[in-house]
Protein backbone atom coordinates (compact mmCIF):
# COMPACT_ATOMS: atom_id res chain seq x y z
CA UNK A 1 0.00 0.00 0.00
CA UNK A 2 1.46 3.25 -1.21
CA UNK A 3 1.82 5.94 1.87
CA UNK A 4 -0.01 8.21 -0.23
CA UNK A 5 -3.21 5.92 -0.40
CA UNK A 6 -5.60 7.60 2.25
CA UNK A 7 -4.78 10.54 1.21
CA UNK A 8 -6.06 9.37 -2.22
CA UNK A 9 -9.16 8.37 -0.87
CA UNK A 10 -9.96 11.35 1.36
CA UNK A 11 -9.35 13.48 -2.09
CA UNK A 12 -11.68 11.06 -4.00
CA UNK A 13 -14.18 11.53 -1.13
CA UNK A 14 -13.89 14.88 -1.45
CA UNK A 15 -14.14 15.39 -4.97
CA UNK A 16 -17.46 12.62 -5.00
CA UNK A 17 -18.64 15.14 -2.74
CA UNK A 18 -18.22 18.29 -5.03
CA UNK A 19 -19.56 16.44 -7.94
CA UNK A 20 -22.88 15.48 -6.08
CA UNK A 21 -23.35 19.36 -4.89
CA UNK A 22 -22.39 20.47 -8.49
CA UNK A 23 -25.31 17.77 -10.17
CA UNK A 24 -27.95 18.47 -7.31
CA UNK A 25 -27.54 22.60 -8.06
CA UNK A 26 -27.48 22.09 -11.91
CA UNK A 27 -30.67 20.15 -11.60
CA UNK A 28 -32.42 22.88 -9.15
CA UNK A 29 -31.50 25.66 -11.63
CA UNK A 30 -32.63 23.48 -14.41
CA UNK A 31 -36.06 23.00 -12.28
CA UNK A 32 -36.05 26.74 -12.14
CA UNK A 33 -34.96 27.26 -15.62
CA UNK A 34 -38.14 25.24 -16.93
CA UNK A 35 -40.15 27.20 -14.29
CA UNK A 36 -40.33 29.82 -16.47
CA UNK A 37 -41.03 28.25 -19.84
CA UNK A 38 -44.03 26.42 -21.24
CA UNK A 39 -45.64 24.24 -21.20
CA UNK A 40 -47.48 24.00 -17.83
CA UNK A 41 -48.96 20.65 -16.17
CA UNK A 42 -51.84 22.54 -14.39
CA UNK A 43 -53.51 19.19 -12.82
CA UNK A 44 -50.05 17.72 -12.14
CA UNK A 45 -49.64 20.95 -10.16
CA UNK A 46 -52.64 20.79 -8.66
CA UNK A 47 -52.36 16.94 -7.68
CA UNK A 48 -48.80 17.79 -6.25
CA UNK A 49 -50.41 20.84 -3.67
CA UNK A 50 -53.06 18.33 -2.15
CA UNK A 51 -50.32 15.36 -1.68
CA UNK A 52 -48.11 17.81 -0.14
CA UNK A 53 -50.05 20.52 1.73
CA UNK A 54 -52.99 18.95 2.49
CA UNK A 55 -52.26 15.74 3.44
CA UNK A 56 -49.38 16.94 5.89
CA UNK A 57 -51.31 19.21 7.36
CA UNK A 58 -52.10 16.44 10.70
CA UNK A 59 -48.75 15.61 10.45
CA UNK A 60 -47.54 19.12 11.45
CA UNK A 61 -50.43 20.14 13.06
CA UNK A 62 -49.25 17.15 15.65
CA UNK A 63 -45.89 17.73 15.81
CA UNK A 64 -46.16 21.60 16.55
CA UNK A 65 -49.17 21.30 18.90
CA UNK A 66 -46.87 19.27 21.39
CA UNK A 67 -44.00 21.27 20.56
CA UNK A 68 -45.42 24.48 21.61
CA UNK A 69 -47.44 22.53 24.89
CA UNK A 70 -43.49 21.42 25.96
CA UNK A 71 -41.94 24.37 24.87
CA UNK A 72 -44.29 26.59 27.58
CA UNK A 73 -43.39 24.07 30.59
CA UNK A 74 -39.39 24.83 29.63
CA UNK A 75 -39.45 28.04 29.19
CA UNK A 76 -42.00 28.79 32.39
CA UNK A 77 -39.27 26.73 34.17
CA UNK A 78 -36.35 28.50 33.20
CA UNK A 79 -38.10 31.47 33.61
CA UNK A 80 -39.06 31.01 37.27
CA UNK A 81 -35.10 30.67 37.79
CA UNK A 82 -35.26 34.76 37.28
CA UNK A 83 -38.67 35.40 38.24
CA UNK A 84 -39.84 35.44 34.81
CA UNK A 85 -42.69 33.40 34.23
CA UNK A 86 -44.46 36.20 32.43
CA UNK A 87 -42.40 35.68 28.72
CA UNK A 88 -43.92 32.23 28.53
CA UNK A 89 -46.56 33.85 25.52
CA UNK A 90 -44.16 35.51 24.10
CA UNK A 91 -41.32 33.71 24.12
CA UNK A 92 -43.32 30.57 23.07
CA UNK A 93 -44.63 32.56 20.32
CA UNK A 94 -41.34 33.86 19.21
CA UNK A 95 -39.60 30.48 19.28
CA UNK A 96 -42.32 28.85 17.05
CA UNK A 97 -42.76 31.58 14.56
CA UNK A 98 -39.86 32.29 14.29
CA UNK A 99 -37.81 28.73 14.50
CA UNK A 100 -39.38 26.11 15.42
CA UNK A 101 -42.70 26.07 13.19
CA UNK A 102 -40.75 26.21 9.86
CA UNK A 103 -37.80 23.83 10.81
CA UNK A 104 -40.35 21.42 12.12
CA UNK A 105 -43.03 21.42 9.43
CA UNK A 106 -39.68 21.14 7.03
CA UNK A 107 -38.58 17.73 8.52
CA UNK A 108 -41.72 16.40 8.91
CA UNK A 109 -42.27 17.56 5.46
CA UNK A 110 -39.03 16.00 4.44
CA UNK A 111 -40.08 12.47 6.14
CA UNK A 112 -43.29 12.27 4.28
CA UNK A 113 -42.94 14.11 1.18
CA UNK A 114 -38.94 13.73 0.22
CA UNK A 115 -39.49 10.08 0.62
CA UNK A 116 -42.81 9.63 -1.10
CA UNK A 117 -41.50 11.41 -4.21
CA UNK A 118 -38.17 9.74 -4.43
CA UNK A 119 -39.83 6.10 -3.77
CA UNK A 120 -42.20 7.05 -6.85
CA UNK A 121 -40.13 8.48 -9.45
CA UNK A 122 -37.47 6.18 -8.64
CA UNK A 123 -39.88 3.58 -9.69
CA UNK A 124 -40.92 5.42 -12.82
CA UNK A 125 -37.22 5.51 -13.49
CA UNK A 126 -36.76 2.02 -12.78
CA UNK A 127 -39.92 0.52 -14.90
CA UNK A 128 -38.35 2.80 -17.60
CA UNK A 129 -41.72 5.23 -17.07
CA UNK A 130 -39.47 8.01 -16.76
CA UNK A 131 -37.91 6.67 -20.87
CA UNK A 132 -41.88 6.39 -21.87
CA UNK A 133 -42.58 9.94 -20.63
CA UNK A 134 -39.30 11.20 -23.37
CA UNK A 135 -40.53 8.96 -25.87
CA UNK A 136 -44.13 10.21 -25.98
CA UNK A 137 -42.63 14.12 -25.97
CA UNK A 138 -43.15 14.93 -22.99
CA UNK A 139 -40.46 16.62 -20.44
CA UNK A 140 -39.94 15.14 -17.16
CA UNK A 141 -38.41 17.95 -15.56
CA UNK A 142 -41.56 19.96 -16.65
CA UNK A 143 -44.22 17.00 -16.37
CA UNK A 144 -42.71 15.88 -12.44
CA UNK A 145 -40.37 17.95 -10.90
CA UNK A 146 -41.48 21.24 -11.85
CA UNK A 147 -45.06 20.39 -10.40
CA UNK A 148 -44.08 18.75 -7.45
CA UNK A 149 -40.98 21.92 -6.23
CA UNK A 150 -43.96 24.53 -7.28
CA UNK A 151 -46.63 22.76 -5.31
CA UNK A 152 -43.93 22.42 -2.07
CA UNK A 153 -42.60 26.14 -2.58
CA UNK A 154 -45.61 28.01 -2.29
CA UNK A 155 -47.52 25.28 -0.03
CA UNK A 156 -45.10 24.80 2.97
CA UNK A 157 -45.36 28.34 3.98
CA UNK A 158 -49.08 27.74 4.25
CA UNK A 159 -48.31 24.80 6.43
CA UNK A 160 -46.11 26.51 8.63
CA UNK A 161 -48.54 29.85 9.11
CA UNK A 162 -50.78 27.03 10.07
CA UNK A 163 -48.73 25.00 12.25
CA UNK A 164 -47.70 28.29 13.69
CA UNK A 165 -50.95 28.63 15.12
CA UNK A 166 -51.27 25.34 16.57
CA UNK A 167 -47.94 25.86 17.83
CA UNK A 168 -49.01 28.77 19.63
CA UNK A 169 -52.41 27.14 20.71
CA UNK A 170 -50.44 24.36 22.32
CA UNK A 171 -48.81 26.73 24.34
CA UNK A 172 -51.88 28.54 25.18
CA UNK A 173 -53.33 25.23 26.39
CA UNK A 174 -50.57 24.56 28.94
CA UNK A 175 -50.10 27.75 29.69
CA UNK A 176 -53.31 28.33 30.81
CA UNK A 177 -54.58 24.86 32.01
CA UNK A 178 -51.04 23.57 33.64
CA UNK A 179 -49.23 26.61 34.43
CA UNK A 180 -52.42 28.88 35.80
CA UNK A 181 -52.40 31.69 32.90
CA UNK A 182 -55.09 33.91 32.68
CA UNK A 183 -56.10 33.31 28.84
CA UNK A 184 -56.74 36.92 27.80
CA UNK A 185 -53.48 38.02 29.33
CA UNK A 186 -51.76 34.80 28.06
CA UNK A 187 -53.47 36.32 24.60
CA UNK A 188 -52.52 39.83 24.87
CA UNK A 189 -49.17 38.71 25.33
CA UNK A 190 -48.81 36.39 22.56
CA UNK A 191 -50.10 39.59 20.22
CA UNK A 192 -48.45 42.34 21.61
CA UNK A 193 -45.01 40.67 21.50
CA UNK A 194 -44.97 39.63 18.07
CA UNK A 195 -43.78 41.37 15.04
CA UNK A 196 -44.82 40.80 11.63
CA UNK A 197 -41.29 40.49 10.42
CA UNK A 198 -41.07 37.41 13.20
CA UNK A 199 -43.86 36.12 11.39
CA UNK A 200 -42.94 36.56 7.46
CA UNK A 201 -39.20 35.79 7.99
CA UNK A 202 -40.71 32.17 9.22
CA UNK A 203 -42.38 31.97 6.03
CA UNK A 204 -40.15 32.74 3.84
CA UNK A 205 -37.76 30.30 5.70
CA UNK A 206 -40.69 27.44 4.88
CA UNK A 207 -40.67 28.20 1.18
CA UNK A 208 -37.30 27.71 1.15
CA UNK A 209 -37.60 24.39 3.09
CA UNK A 210 -40.45 23.58 0.74
CA UNK A 211 -38.16 23.91 -2.31
CA UNK A 212 -35.45 22.54 -0.79
CA UNK A 213 -37.57 19.10 0.14
CA UNK A 214 -38.66 18.73 -3.68
CA UNK A 215 -36.00 19.59 -5.14
CA UNK A 216 -33.97 16.82 -3.00
CA UNK A 217 -37.19 13.91 -3.88
CA UNK A 218 -37.06 14.87 -7.28
CA UNK A 219 -33.23 14.36 -7.83
CA UNK A 220 -33.13 11.56 -6.22
CA UNK A 221 -35.59 9.60 -7.56
CA UNK A 222 -35.09 11.01 -10.75
CA UNK A 223 -31.03 9.34 -10.40
CA UNK A 224 -32.23 6.55 -8.97
CA UNK A 225 -30.32 3.45 -9.36
CA UNK A 226 -31.26 0.24 -11.17
CA UNK A 227 -34.03 -2.54 -8.98
CA UNK A 228 -35.46 -2.40 -5.69
CA UNK A 229 -32.48 -1.52 -3.89
CA UNK A 230 -32.12 1.37 -6.55
CA UNK A 231 -35.28 3.22 -5.37
CA UNK A 232 -34.33 2.66 -1.52
CA UNK A 233 -31.31 3.64 -1.45
CA UNK A 234 -32.95 6.72 -3.38
CA UNK A 235 -35.97 7.48 -0.69
CA UNK A 236 -33.04 7.22 1.77
CA UNK A 237 -30.73 10.19 0.56
CA UNK A 238 -34.14 12.03 -0.29
CA UNK A 239 -34.69 12.55 3.43
CA UNK A 240 -31.22 12.33 4.79
CA UNK A 241 -30.22 15.28 2.23
CA UNK A 242 -33.24 17.20 2.71
CA UNK A 243 -33.02 16.95 6.38
CA UNK A 244 -29.67 17.94 6.89
CA UNK A 245 -29.95 20.82 4.05
CA UNK A 246 -33.16 22.13 5.49
CA UNK A 247 -30.97 22.53 9.12
CA UNK A 248 -27.97 24.21 7.82
CA UNK A 249 -30.57 26.26 5.78
CA UNK A 250 -32.10 27.16 8.54
CA UNK A 251 -28.66 28.46 10.39
CA UNK A 252 -27.75 30.38 7.10
CA UNK A 253 -30.56 31.74 6.70
CA UNK A 254 -31.19 32.72 10.79
CA UNK A 255 -27.86 34.63 10.55
CA UNK A 256 -29.26 36.99 7.45
CA UNK A 257 -32.38 37.42 9.05
CA UNK A 258 -31.82 38.17 12.77
CA UNK A 259 -27.94 38.44 13.52
CA UNK A 260 -27.43 42.43 12.45
CA UNK B 1 -35.02 5.73 -43.33
CA UNK B 2 -33.09 5.01 -40.45
CA UNK B 3 -29.38 4.56 -40.70
CA UNK B 4 -27.24 3.25 -37.77
CA UNK B 5 -23.40 3.44 -38.40
CA UNK B 6 -20.60 1.55 -36.33
CA UNK B 7 -22.50 1.91 -32.79
CA UNK B 8 -20.32 0.98 -29.86
CA UNK B 9 -21.88 0.73 -26.33
CA UNK B 10 -20.48 -0.30 -23.64
CA UNK B 11 -22.11 -0.40 -19.96
CA UNK B 12 -18.63 -0.17 -17.58
CA UNK B 13 -16.43 -3.29 -18.74
CA UNK B 14 -19.35 -4.75 -20.43
CA UNK B 15 -19.45 -4.18 -24.13
CA UNK B 16 -22.60 -4.56 -25.63
CA UNK B 17 -22.94 -3.14 -28.81
CA UNK B 18 -19.33 -3.36 -30.70
CA UNK B 19 -20.30 -1.91 -34.04
CA UNK B 20 -23.76 -2.32 -35.16
CA UNK B 21 -24.38 -1.47 -38.95
CA UNK B 22 -28.12 -1.49 -39.41
CA UNK B 23 -30.60 0.29 -42.40
CA UNK B 24 -34.16 0.44 -41.69
CA UNK B 25 -35.95 1.73 -45.43
CA UNK B 26 -39.13 3.72 -44.77
CA UNK B 27 -42.58 1.93 -44.92
CA UNK B 28 -40.58 -1.39 -44.21
CA UNK B 29 -40.93 -3.51 -41.66
CA UNK B 30 -37.30 -4.52 -39.76
CA UNK B 31 -37.58 -7.35 -37.40
CA UNK B 32 -34.13 -7.64 -34.73
CA UNK B 33 -33.59 -11.29 -33.37
CA UNK B 34 -30.63 -12.22 -30.69
CA UNK B 35 -30.41 -14.13 -27.75
CA UNK B 36 -30.98 -12.45 -24.73
CA UNK B 37 -28.75 -9.84 -23.48
CA UNK B 38 -27.80 -8.87 -26.93
CA UNK B 39 -28.37 -5.49 -26.38
CA UNK B 40 -31.37 -5.17 -29.34
CA UNK B 41 -33.20 -2.90 -26.74
CA UNK B 42 -30.27 -0.84 -26.34
CA UNK B 43 -29.79 -0.51 -29.46
CA UNK B 44 -33.61 1.30 -30.29
CA UNK B 45 -33.12 2.83 -27.08
CA UNK B 46 -30.37 4.56 -29.01
CA UNK B 47 -32.26 5.42 -31.72
CA UNK B 48 -34.45 7.06 -29.55
CA UNK B 49 -31.52 8.82 -27.74
CA UNK B 50 -32.54 7.16 -24.61
CA UNK B 51 -28.89 5.54 -24.42
CA UNK B 52 -26.20 7.73 -25.57
CA UNK B 53 -23.70 5.73 -28.03
CA UNK B 54 -19.88 5.76 -26.98
CA UNK B 55 -19.34 6.33 -30.70
CA UNK B 56 -20.96 5.90 -34.30
CA UNK B 57 -23.93 8.14 -35.97
CA UNK B 58 -27.77 7.41 -36.58
CA UNK B 59 -28.91 9.38 -39.02
CA UNK B 60 -32.68 9.74 -39.31
CA UNK B 61 -33.89 10.67 -43.43
CA UNK B 62 -30.15 11.46 -43.67
CA UNK B 63 -29.99 13.96 -40.53
CA UNK B 64 -27.78 13.13 -37.99
CA UNK B 65 -30.21 11.92 -34.76
CA UNK B 66 -28.19 13.90 -32.06
CA UNK B 67 -28.33 16.86 -33.61
CA UNK B 68 -32.19 17.09 -34.12
CA UNK B 69 -34.46 19.19 -32.27
CA UNK B 70 -35.80 16.83 -29.67
CA UNK B 71 -39.17 17.98 -29.91
CA UNK B 72 -40.25 17.27 -33.58
CA UNK B 73 -37.85 14.61 -33.40
CA UNK B 74 -39.88 12.26 -31.11
CA UNK B 75 -43.25 13.59 -32.14
CA UNK B 76 -42.45 11.30 -34.88
CA UNK B 77 -42.31 8.03 -32.78
CA UNK B 78 -44.29 5.30 -31.13
CA UNK B 79 -42.34 2.81 -28.81
CA UNK B 80 -43.72 -0.09 -26.98
CA UNK B 81 -41.25 -1.13 -23.71
CA UNK B 82 -40.20 -4.60 -22.95
CA UNK B 83 -41.68 -4.00 -19.60
CA UNK B 84 -44.81 -2.24 -20.99
CA UNK B 85 -43.61 0.77 -19.25
CA UNK B 86 -47.57 2.29 -18.23
CA UNK B 87 -47.58 5.43 -16.08
CA UNK B 88 -49.33 3.69 -12.90
CA UNK B 89 -51.10 6.84 -11.35
CA UNK B 90 -52.96 7.19 -14.62
CA UNK B 91 -56.04 4.79 -15.79
CA UNK B 92 -55.76 2.80 -19.16
CA UNK B 93 -56.80 5.19 -21.24
CA UNK B 94 -55.03 8.23 -19.94
CA UNK B 95 -52.21 5.87 -20.68
CA UNK B 96 -53.07 4.70 -24.23
CA UNK B 97 -54.15 9.22 -24.82
CA UNK B 98 -51.42 10.14 -23.11
CA UNK B 99 -50.22 12.37 -26.23
CA UNK B 100 -53.41 13.12 -26.78
CA UNK B 101 -53.97 15.06 -23.38
CA UNK B 102 -51.34 17.73 -23.66
CA UNK B 103 -48.77 18.84 -26.05
CA UNK B 104 -48.87 19.85 -29.86
CA UNK B 105 -51.78 16.80 -30.65
CA UNK B 106 -53.42 18.11 -27.92
CA UNK B 107 -57.09 17.53 -28.27
CA UNK B 108 -60.48 17.39 -26.18
CA UNK B 109 -60.44 14.95 -23.41
CA UNK B 110 -63.91 12.99 -24.67
CA UNK B 111 -62.57 12.95 -28.08
CA UNK B 112 -59.16 11.41 -26.60
CA UNK B 113 -60.66 9.10 -24.83
CA UNK B 114 -62.93 7.81 -27.92
CA UNK B 115 -59.81 7.34 -29.87
CA UNK B 116 -58.06 6.07 -26.76
CA UNK B 117 -60.99 2.49 -26.59
CA UNK B 118 -60.84 2.23 -30.66
CA UNK B 119 -57.04 1.82 -29.83
CA UNK B 120 -57.68 -0.59 -26.59
CA UNK B 121 -60.28 -1.95 -29.03
CA UNK B 122 -57.53 -3.10 -31.78
CA UNK B 123 -55.39 -4.53 -29.52
CA UNK B 124 -58.14 -6.82 -28.71
CA UNK B 125 -58.66 -5.38 -25.22
CA UNK B 126 -62.92 -4.49 -24.10
CA UNK B 127 -63.64 -0.68 -23.45
CA UNK B 128 -64.55 -1.80 -19.84
CA UNK B 129 -60.74 -1.70 -19.72
CA UNK B 130 -60.31 2.28 -19.99
CA UNK B 131 -61.32 3.12 -15.82
CA UNK B 132 -58.93 -0.05 -14.50
CA UNK B 133 -55.42 1.30 -13.56
CA UNK B 134 -52.50 -1.12 -14.99
CA UNK B 135 -51.57 -2.48 -11.74
CA UNK B 136 -54.90 -4.03 -12.23
CA UNK B 137 -54.35 -5.93 -15.50
CA UNK B 138 -52.26 -9.31 -16.07
CA UNK B 139 -49.48 -9.16 -17.67
CA UNK B 140 -50.15 -9.80 -21.34
CA UNK B 141 -53.18 -6.83 -20.74
CA UNK B 142 -50.49 -4.39 -19.59
CA UNK B 143 -48.18 -5.13 -22.79
CA UNK B 144 -51.34 -4.78 -24.96
CA UNK B 145 -52.13 -1.42 -23.40
CA UNK B 146 -48.41 -0.28 -23.78
CA UNK B 147 -48.81 -1.16 -27.71
CA UNK B 148 -52.20 1.05 -27.86
CA UNK B 149 -50.01 3.65 -26.29
CA UNK B 150 -47.52 3.44 -28.85
CA UNK B 151 -49.67 3.55 -32.28
CA UNK B 152 -52.63 6.03 -30.69
CA UNK B 153 -50.75 9.35 -31.82
CA UNK B 154 -50.35 6.90 -35.35
CA UNK B 155 -47.06 7.71 -35.14
CA UNK B 156 -44.39 7.06 -38.82
CA UNK B 157 -41.93 5.27 -36.94
CA UNK B 158 -42.62 2.40 -34.49
CA UNK B 159 -40.97 0.36 -32.04
CA UNK B 160 -41.74 -2.61 -30.50
CA UNK B 161 -39.69 -4.42 -28.08
CA UNK B 162 -41.18 -8.18 -27.82
CA UNK B 163 -44.64 -7.13 -28.38
CA UNK B 164 -46.12 -10.85 -28.41
CA UNK B 165 -43.77 -12.23 -25.16
CA UNK B 166 -46.35 -12.93 -21.99
CA UNK B 167 -49.36 -13.18 -24.81
CA UNK B 168 -51.46 -16.67 -25.65
CA UNK B 169 -50.89 -17.81 -29.06
CA UNK B 170 -54.25 -16.40 -30.20
CA UNK B 171 -53.46 -13.06 -29.27
CA UNK B 172 -49.82 -12.87 -30.75
CA UNK B 173 -51.96 -14.00 -33.82
CA UNK B 174 -53.82 -10.85 -33.50
CA UNK B 175 -50.95 -8.89 -32.58
CA UNK B 176 -48.52 -9.71 -35.23
CA UNK B 177 -51.63 -8.93 -37.83
CA UNK B 178 -52.21 -5.89 -36.41
CA UNK B 179 -48.22 -4.80 -37.15
CA UNK B 180 -48.14 -6.15 -40.26
CA UNK B 181 -51.36 -3.89 -40.60
CA UNK B 182 -49.71 -1.05 -38.98
CA UNK B 183 -46.81 -1.01 -41.54
CA UNK B 184 -49.06 -1.75 -44.69
CA UNK B 185 -52.15 0.40 -44.06
CA UNK B 186 -50.13 3.71 -42.24
CA UNK B 187 -47.26 3.38 -44.19
CA UNK B 188 -45.61 3.13 -40.75
CA UNK B 189 -41.69 1.91 -40.63
CA UNK B 190 -41.45 -0.49 -37.59
CA UNK B 191 -38.65 -1.99 -35.83
CA UNK B 192 -40.01 -5.00 -33.70
CA UNK B 193 -37.84 -7.13 -31.40
CA UNK B 194 -38.63 -10.37 -31.07
CA UNK B 195 -37.93 -14.13 -29.84
CA UNK B 196 -40.69 -16.13 -31.81
CA UNK B 197 -40.04 -17.08 -34.96
CA UNK B 198 -43.61 -17.50 -35.71
CA UNK B 199 -43.83 -13.30 -35.01
CA UNK B 200 -41.19 -13.05 -37.36
CA UNK B 201 -42.29 -14.77 -40.45
CA UNK B 202 -45.83 -13.32 -39.80
CA UNK B 203 -43.90 -9.27 -39.01
CA UNK B 204 -40.91 -8.97 -41.37
CA UNK B 205 -39.86 -7.94 -44.37
CA UNK B 206 -36.63 -7.87 -43.17
CA UNK B 207 -34.57 -9.26 -40.35
CA UNK B 208 -31.15 -8.51 -38.87
CA UNK B 209 -29.52 -11.48 -36.27
CA UNK B 210 -27.94 -9.25 -33.45
CA UNK B 211 -24.77 -11.29 -31.75
CA UNK B 212 -21.59 -10.41 -29.58
CA UNK B 213 -22.65 -6.45 -30.27
CA UNK B 214 -22.49 -7.03 -34.09
CA UNK B 215 -25.13 -7.63 -36.99
CA UNK B 216 -24.52 -11.01 -37.89
CA UNK B 217 -26.60 -11.34 -40.48
CA UNK B 218 -29.76 -9.14 -42.03
CA UNK B 219 -31.64 -9.86 -45.35
CA UNK B 220 -35.11 -10.11 -46.74
CA UNK B 221 -37.32 -12.93 -44.55
CA UNK B 222 -37.49 -15.34 -47.73
CA UNK B 223 -33.77 -15.52 -47.71
CA UNK B 224 -33.72 -16.60 -43.94
CA UNK B 225 -34.32 -20.09 -44.15
CA UNK B 226 -31.38 -20.55 -46.36
CA UNK B 227 -28.87 -18.15 -45.75
CA UNK B 228 -26.30 -20.42 -45.09
CA UNK B 229 -25.38 -18.25 -41.92
CA UNK B 230 -24.50 -20.65 -39.05
CA UNK B 231 -25.42 -18.13 -36.03
CA UNK B 232 -28.92 -17.68 -37.64
CA UNK B 233 -29.49 -20.90 -38.40
CA UNK B 234 -29.00 -22.41 -34.62
CA UNK B 235 -31.26 -19.15 -33.52
CA UNK B 236 -33.88 -20.35 -35.80
CA UNK B 237 -33.41 -23.75 -34.97
CA UNK B 238 -33.27 -23.40 -31.74
CA UNK B 239 -30.01 -25.30 -31.30
CA UNK B 240 -27.96 -26.15 -28.76
CA UNK B 241 -25.00 -26.72 -30.69
CA UNK B 242 -23.29 -24.05 -32.89
CA UNK B 243 -21.43 -20.88 -32.41
CA UNK B 244 -23.71 -19.48 -30.10
CA UNK B 245 -22.54 -20.84 -26.71
CA UNK B 246 -25.40 -21.35 -24.60
CA UNK B 247 -24.09 -19.51 -21.22
CA UNK B 248 -23.54 -15.95 -21.92
N1 LIG C 1 -28.97 1.02 -18.18
C1 LIG C 1 -28.11 0.00 -18.18
N2 LIG C 1 -27.06 -0.02 -17.34
C2 LIG C 1 -26.18 -1.04 -17.33
N3 LIG C 1 -26.26 -2.09 -18.15
C3 LIG C 1 -27.28 -2.14 -19.02
C4 LIG C 1 -28.27 -1.10 -19.07
N4 LIG C 1 -29.16 -1.42 -20.04
C5 LIG C 1 -28.76 -2.60 -20.54
N5 LIG C 1 -27.64 -3.04 -19.95
C6 LIG C 1 -26.90 -4.27 -20.27
O1 LIG C 1 -26.81 -4.36 -21.66
C7 LIG C 1 -26.99 -5.69 -22.09
C8 LIG C 1 -28.05 -5.77 -23.18
O2 LIG C 1 -29.30 -5.41 -22.64
P1 LIG C 1 -30.61 -5.39 -23.52
O3 LIG C 1 -31.71 -5.00 -22.61
O4 LIG C 1 -30.40 -4.57 -24.72
O5 LIG C 1 -30.76 -6.90 -23.93
P2 LIG C 1 -31.79 -7.52 -24.95
O6 LIG C 1 -31.04 -7.95 -26.16
O7 LIG C 1 -32.94 -6.59 -25.15
O8 LIG C 1 -32.23 -8.81 -24.15
P3 LIG C 1 -33.70 -9.43 -23.92
O9 LIG C 1 -34.01 -10.21 -25.14
O10 LIG C 1 -33.49 -10.33 -22.73
O11 LIG C 1 -34.62 -8.30 -23.67
C9 LIG C 1 -27.29 -6.52 -20.87
O12 LIG C 1 -26.11 -7.20 -20.50
C10 LIG C 1 -27.64 -5.51 -19.81
O13 LIG C 1 -27.18 -5.93 -18.56
MG1 LIG D 1 -34.79 -6.43 -24.47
Amino acid sequence: MSPLQPLASVGRSFLGLMAVIGRVTLFAGATLGHLIRPPFYLREFLQAVLHIGYFSLPVVGLTTLFTGGALALQIYAGGARFNAESVVPSIVAIGMVRELGPVLAGLMVAGRVAASIAAELGTMKVTEQIDALVTLSTNPMKYLAVPRVLAATLVLPALVAAGDVIGVMGGFLVGVNRLDFNAAVYLNNTIDFLESWDVVSGLIKAAVFGFIVATMGCYHGMNSGRGARGVGRATTNAVVSASVLILATNYILTELFFSA
Amino acid sequence: MIELRDIHKAFGANKVLRGVNLTVPTGESMVIIGGSGTGKSVTIKCILGLVKPDSGTILLDGQDVAEAERDAFLARFGMLFQGGALFDSLTVWQNVAFRLLRGSLKRPRGEAREIAIEKLRRVGLKPEVADLYPAELSGGMQKRVGLARAIAAEPEIIFFDEPTTGLDPIMAGVINQLIREIVTEMGATAITITHDMASVRAIADKVAMLHDGVIRWSGPVEQMDDSGNPWLDQFIHGRAEGPIEAVR
